[in-house]
């Protein structure tokens, strides 16, 4: 029994799939992202924060995407461990680079944005670390992927890896919110609706929108290069062996 | 049962055996106590303040250093593939690598938390907390570590990989005990610190064995 429909487990399946969806992923990027981007920019200056409150458009929905794909890793990594699906884990070691990236773009937004703001670059705050230990969990993932030379085991070791993140993760941020919190609490998805005003919200939510669909668009190419690169690895094979 | 600690008996033997045992952990611990005063300076006002968070990072750096050791040299001479053979089960076997462990280099290095933070200026009454946090720090170290171990193996370079897998994971007892200290030394309730590592070290306790056994025989395939 496998939890997936046939054009995510089919590899064949796969590749038309994504033939066209990757391609229309990225057009509704382009389309919501320069909506959100013309949005965000002819909204009001805020009243404390001046221009600067612009950074929120391109800092939230990185921030989003650095969580959602580590959602998608770690999903990604159950289907390859239990069900030994080949395409789940070429979609996991697609993911992780693209998750460490959008991570590192929280962090150098936030700190960009932190320095108008706060006063200060960085500080020891509790979304801001737990953001940086994510990154950190990005890198050992990718840095065991890489130094084992066999690919199935390291695929295996690296979905283990990937698993016992999403179980600690949920711990280390709280944890670090027991520890210490300057950030501001969740603004835009929480109970009881959302805290900022309409005239931002719907800039953030497009451009969140957007980011989503550059990822998905980013990811179906990833896993498009990495079965190409297997399946060029599996005729370099049958070619040696005659 | 018999087999079980027949188990326990020969990874504690083999952990306080191989390669110096615990007088390489605290031996590195001392060392790296004797390092802070001198690039932090000697002022007793200014070391106090950070005695006890000194102390307690630097706790979890030495129980860093045995950890390659941990499954890599049975792996290595085959001895891990018997073990994965025995009626018992992998899982069992990983926890008592990791117990082991924890009583051959986290018990001495308990011991030495007090000595280290007291001889960094911290007071004499923080001493049982720390031998405490210490303790019980050290189970989750042992069994956080022991997933990093065995997710390693057979990678290049195993021993540095080990400690970029753990750190991250050692943030949360880290915040714990070092919570707990902190709060003991302003005159505040310390016990939900404490309390909170103890958790971690239980939950990490009962999961880590899956996480390990599952590397193992990744490993071992």
């Amino acid at each position: 029994m496998i939890p997936a429909p046939a054009f995510l487990s089919n590899p064949e399946r796969f590749m038309a799939f994504s033939r066209w969806a990757a391609p229309m992923f990225g057009a509704i990027a382009v389309v919501l992202g320069l909506a959100g981007l013309w949005l965000g920019w002819t909204a009001p200056v805020d009243y404390q924060q001046g221009a600067t409150v612009r950074i929120l458009f391109i800092h939230i929905p990185t921030a989003w995407m650095s969580e959602f794909v580590y959602v998608c890793l770690a999903g990604a990594s159950l289907l390859s461990l239990v069900w030994r699906q080949l395409l789940a884990d070429a979609a996991a070691q697609a993911a992780a680079p693209l998750g460490a990236g959008f991570t590192l773009l929280t962090l150098a937004t936030g700190s960009l944005w932190g320095r108008p703001e706060w006063g200060t670059w960085w500080v020891w705050d509790a979304r801001l670390t737990s953001e940086l230990v994510l990154f950190l969990i990005y890198l050992a993932y990718i840095a065991l992927r890489a130094s084992m030379d066999d690919e199935t085991k390291a695929a295996r070791a690296a979905a283990i890896l990937a698993l016992v993140g999403a179980v600690n993760l949920p711990i280390i941020h709280y944890s670090v919110t027991w520890w210490n919190t300057l950030h501001q609490g969740a603004s835009v998805f929480r109970a009881g609706g959302s805290a900022l005003a309409p005239v931002f919200y719907w800039p953030a939510i497009l451009m969140a929108l957007a980011y989503t669909s550059a990822f998905g668009s980013l990811w179906l190419v990833r896993i498009r290069g990495e079965v190409w690169r297997r399946r060029a690895e599996a005729a370099a094979l049958r070619v040696a062996k005659g | 049962m018999s087999r079980l600690g027949a188990l326990l008996a020969r990874e504690t033997a083999l952990a306080w055996g191989r390669g110096g045992g615990p007088m390489v952990s605290v031996g590195f611990y001392a060392g790296v106590a004797t390092l802070l005063p001198l690039a932090i300076g000697p002022e007793p006002a200014r070391l106090a303040a950070i005695a006890p968070g000194a102390a307690w990072v630097a706790l979890a750096l030495a129980s860093l250093l045995s950890l390659d050791r941990l499954f890599e040299r049975d792996y290595e001479d085959g001895a891990l593939d018997h073990l994965a053979l025995s009626p018992v089960p992998l899982e069992l076997t990983c926890a008592a690598k990791c117990f082991g462990q924890w009583l051959a280099t986290g018990a001495p290095l308990a011991l030495a938390a007090p000595i280290a933070a007291i001889g960094l200026g911290a007071p004499l009454a923080l001493a049982p907390l720390i031998f405490a946090c210490a303790l019980i720090g050290g189970l989750a170290f042992a069994f956080t570590g022991g997933i990093g171990a065995a997710l390693t193996l057979g990678a290049r370079r195993g021993g540095l990989l080990t400690a970029m897998i753990v750190l991250p994971l050692f943030v949360p007892p880290v915040i714990f005990g070092g919570g707990a200290l902190a709060s003991f030394l302003a005159g505040l309730p310390w016990t939900s610190g404490f309390a909170l590592l103890a958790a971690y070290a239980a939950a990490f306790v009962a999961l880590g064995p899956l996480f390990m056994a599952a590397a193992c025989r990744n490993a071992l395939s």
